[in-house]
């Protein structure tokens, strides 16, 4: 009785012998597809810290403008610019530093760059310098009155 | 490229981020759950009225099964790396979960059942044809031929077994995937815990639906009468269905209407302007009111089986539009509306792309290609039975 | 504010990481330990004026493609005391400033937006190959080799801070820098805002004069009843922002 039905569940065992093979083709193929560094800090491959670190950067960070440029920095000191960065105006500056000769900032127009900020706009909080440069200065751009590195006017329009 | 923004939507949330390929996912996937339930009603609770379905819905059931990975594939960025789902799964991840359940119920669930029921004719088959066809049935017998009473009761037993974990089995299989959508926190539209529960019901009134229509398609085809007392107890087990799809349906939009949260206004009145037609007309109305009330009109009145029939061969094309609209709905509606409940985007469909209208419509054409491939590789009648199962 | 003490203190480290900058090491500034950090960011309503500068620097330091965004700017008007109904713009990110408002009266501020690097983050829960993580030092990234773009982290993210690359087709987000931080510089966003509305935090840094802001000021995270573990601080946030 017991070996004649282990005969007609032959087909059965053939069936989870089939299926224990694709298994270990599947066991296989992981161990030879999971990238190595997976897991090494988390579910994540490990590599992945490291590439993400190492990509170049566009803005130097003023910093780097300051360790040059010491004579905008004594403009900036004490003025209302102080706290803005080099590059906020200046655009992405990485290129420079690494090569200050070959690579020659452009100088931005501040006619299209300082109503960026202080264009009137009833949302801007109500202490901060604000104009409608349209009827501010009758035409003249912003540069003609005032310094960029430091812009706050004396009574009178002198320069601070 | 401007879409017509209505109110404002955070930047990125302006385009979709899932397309008409990740409803026909969970549309295709249901429809498999549902055929499969149908086949289980008569194997494991003894609805000896449906027999006449049940290779036909197991059929049904794997022709879909097939085509389901196929939208998906086709929607990744990089469908190369699909394969990291089975290597690095993120075990907290819905999503990787569900492509072992895929894995499981193709392999261990529906393959095996078909092998087994099929198994008889499979060698007889392998012995009575020839050139490569012979060597095709051969290699699905796996090399044995003992077809004897023993083994076909050992097949049986098994088998039923097999049915009995298939059961839950296509319960998970498509309950996953409504907790892929349940379990989203940032989506309110999606996020309720009853987002599986109907997800599976509605499979399942779009499976039986769709094994009905099938059965009554083939047997027109080959011009053979068609079994009423058996598509009478489908149509039947459609209505019970489907009363307790539209009662959980009912329920999650009582509550949302009750509770009335902070989303509450920006959904309802995205159901009411650009979901009107897809959830009111399409999904509840002509999908589940009209196919409950005609078919609950059959329990109570004598119809005549030609009117039967073409009553329920129009429920049925309805039920299926609806559970469609249904699973549009859930996906494309709950990326409508923006997660600041401030506004709303709108679903441009590209006719030929490669998540396209053409696509879509192609991947549901696919199934009944296969199935009919399928079912001259394993025929479900036995010719000269008339309409009659194994 | 940075002070010039500051300053002096960054010097020595910045220029060694400047150093290895030029020389184009792969990996991080020498003396960066990941465990010693934990990153978040604070943002000041009070002081962000919607120039739009954060948002042109981060597209410039991390090849944004065009109409999309890892960090935004929105502009809100609150008419009156109801909350849940603000009204809000953001005229293509706020990338290009705002023009002038048409509302009259009411509160009015901007709202700048980026990833909030959740410390339980609902994103990397979902990713289902741990393509996107949440590293030693507490910043949520994306692997761009490994992400098969599924597109499940963007549906996750209750703040819309993820997209999908047009190009790459992988998800994309803000990274916080990330190869800036670990060099010692901070973010281009706090770079390049001119107000100090945005200041890079270091949160497990005892002496990191942001993290001491937040221990002594009232400050807010977005959908707090999500239980994200959100880390960027808002100070002064109305309660009408979304």
């Amino acid at each position: 009785m017991q070996v004649s039905k282990f005969k007609d569940a032959g087909h059965l065992v053939r069936l989870a012998i089939a299926f224990a093979v694709v298994f270990l083709v599947f066991l296989l193929i992981r161990a030879h597809f999971i990238p190595k560094s997976f897991g090494q800090y988390g579910h994540y491959r490990g590599d992945a810290l490291a590439e993400l670190s190492s990509k170049p950067v566009s803005y130097a960070g003023h910093q780097a403008c300051e360790d040059c440029h010491g004579n905008v920095v004594s403009m900036k000191t004490g003025g209302k610019h102080t706290g803005v960065n080099c590059e906020a105006c200046h655009g992405t500056l990485a290129k420079h530093v690494d090569n200050p000769a070959l690579v020659t900032p452009q100088l931005p127009d501040t006619a299209l760059l300082c109503p960026s900020c202080h264009e009137a706009n009833i949302a801007k909080p109500k202490n901060f310098p604000q104009v409608m440069s349209a009827r501010h200065s009758g035409g003249a751009v912003c540069k003609s009155c005032h310094q960029p590195h430091s812009p706050l006017l004396q009574p009178g329009g002198e320069q601070s | 490229m401007m879409v017509p923004v209505d109110g404002f939507m955070y930047p990125n949330e302006v385009e979709l981020a899932w397309s008409v390929l990740i409803v026909v996912y969970p549309y295709v996937t249901g429809l498999v759950a549902g055929a499969f339930i149908l086949a289980s009603l008569e194997r494991i609770f003894h609805v000896t009225a449906v027999k006449p379905t049940y290779r036909l819905a197991l059929l049904t059931a794997l022709a879909f099964l097939l085509v389901a990975p196929m939208p998906l594939q086709l929607h990744l960025g990089h469908p190369e790396r699909a394969l990291e789902m089975y290597l690095t799964p993120n075990r907290g991840s819905a999503m990787a979960m569900f492509g072992f359940v895929y894995v499981w119920y193709l392999m261990a669930v529906l393959l095996l059942e078909i092998w087994l029921d099929f198994r008889r004719e499979i060698v007889l088959l392998s012995q009575s044809t020839t050139g490569w066809k012979r060597l095709f049935y051969r290699a699905l017998t796996l090399g044995s031929s003992n077809i004897s009473e023993g083994a076909l009761r050992v097949d049986d037993k098994v088998g039923w077994v097999i049915t009995l974990i298939g059961i839950p089995s296509a319960f998970l299989l498509h309950g996953y995937v409504g907790f892929i959508f349940g379990s989203v926190k940032a989506n309110p539209w999606w996020s309720t815990p009853l987002m599986p529960v109907v997800f599976i019901f509605s499979a399942m009134v779009s499976g039986i639906a769709l094994v009905m229509l099938v059965y009554m398609a083939m047997m027109k085809i080959r011009r053979q009468p068609i079994d009423m007392r058996c598509v009478d107890t489908v149509a039947q087990y459609l209505l019970y269905t489907f009363i307790i799809d539209f009662a959980l349906e009912m329920l999650d939009l009582i509550h949302r209407v009750y509770e009335a949260d902070e989303s509450f206004r920006s959904l309802d009145f995205m159901l009411h302007t650009r979901l009107f037609f897809s959830q009111v007309i399409l999904q509840v109305v002509l999908g589940t009111v009209v196919p409950i009330l005609t078919i609950g009109l059959i329990q109570i009145f004598n119809v005549p089986e030609k009117l039967r029939r073409l009553a329920y061969t129009v429920c049925g094309c309805l039920t299926l539009v609806g559970i469609f609209a249904m699973r549009w709905n859930v996906v494309i509606g709950g990326q409508l509306f923006s997660k600041s409940f401030l506004g709303y985007t709108t679903y441009k469909v590209d006719l030929i792309s490669r998540e396209g209208e053409l696509i879509a419509a192609a991947l549901l054409i696919l199934p009944f290609l296969i199935l009919a491939v399928l079912m001259k590789i394993l025929p479900p009648w036995v010719e000269g039975e008339a309409a009659r199962g194994a | 504010m940075i002070t010039r003490r500051k300053l002096l203190m960054l010097l020595p480290a910045a220029a060694l990481a400047w150093e290895y900058v030029l020389a184009g090491t792969p990996e991080s500034a020498p003396g960066y330990n990941r465990n010693q950090h934990w990153w978040g960011m604070l943002l000041d309503i009070d002081k962000c004026i919607g120039c739009g500068s954060c948002v042109r620097a981060c597209a410039n330091e991390n090849d944004v493609p065009e109409g999309y965004f890892r960090t935004w700017v929105e502009r809100y008007h609150v008419s009156d005391w109801r909350q849940e109904v603000p009204q809000v713009d953001s005229p293509n990110g706020g990338k290009n400033g705002f023009p002038p408002s048409e509302a009259q009266g009411g509160k009015n501020f901007f709202v700048p937006k980026m990833c909030n690097h959740c410390v339980d983050s609902p994103c990397t829960q979902v990713c289902p190959v741990g393509a996107t993580f949440h590293t030693p030092d507490s910043v949520v990234l994306v692997d761009d080799t490994y992400c098969l773009g599924c597109r499940y982290c963007i549906q996750a993210c209750p703040y819309g801070c993820r997209f999908l690359h047009p190009i790459r087709r992988t998800a994309q987000k803000c990274t916080l820098c990330y190869h800036r931080i670990t060099r010692g510089l901070t973010t281009a966003c706090c770079e390049n805002c001119p107000t100090g509305a945005r200041q890079l935090a270091d949160l497990k840094n005892p002496n990191d004069p942001i993290h001491e802001f937040l221990k002594t000021h009232s400050v807010q995270v977005l959908k707090p009843h999500l239980a994200t573990g959100a880390k960027a601080f808002y100070h002064d946030l109305d309660g009408s922002v979304r």
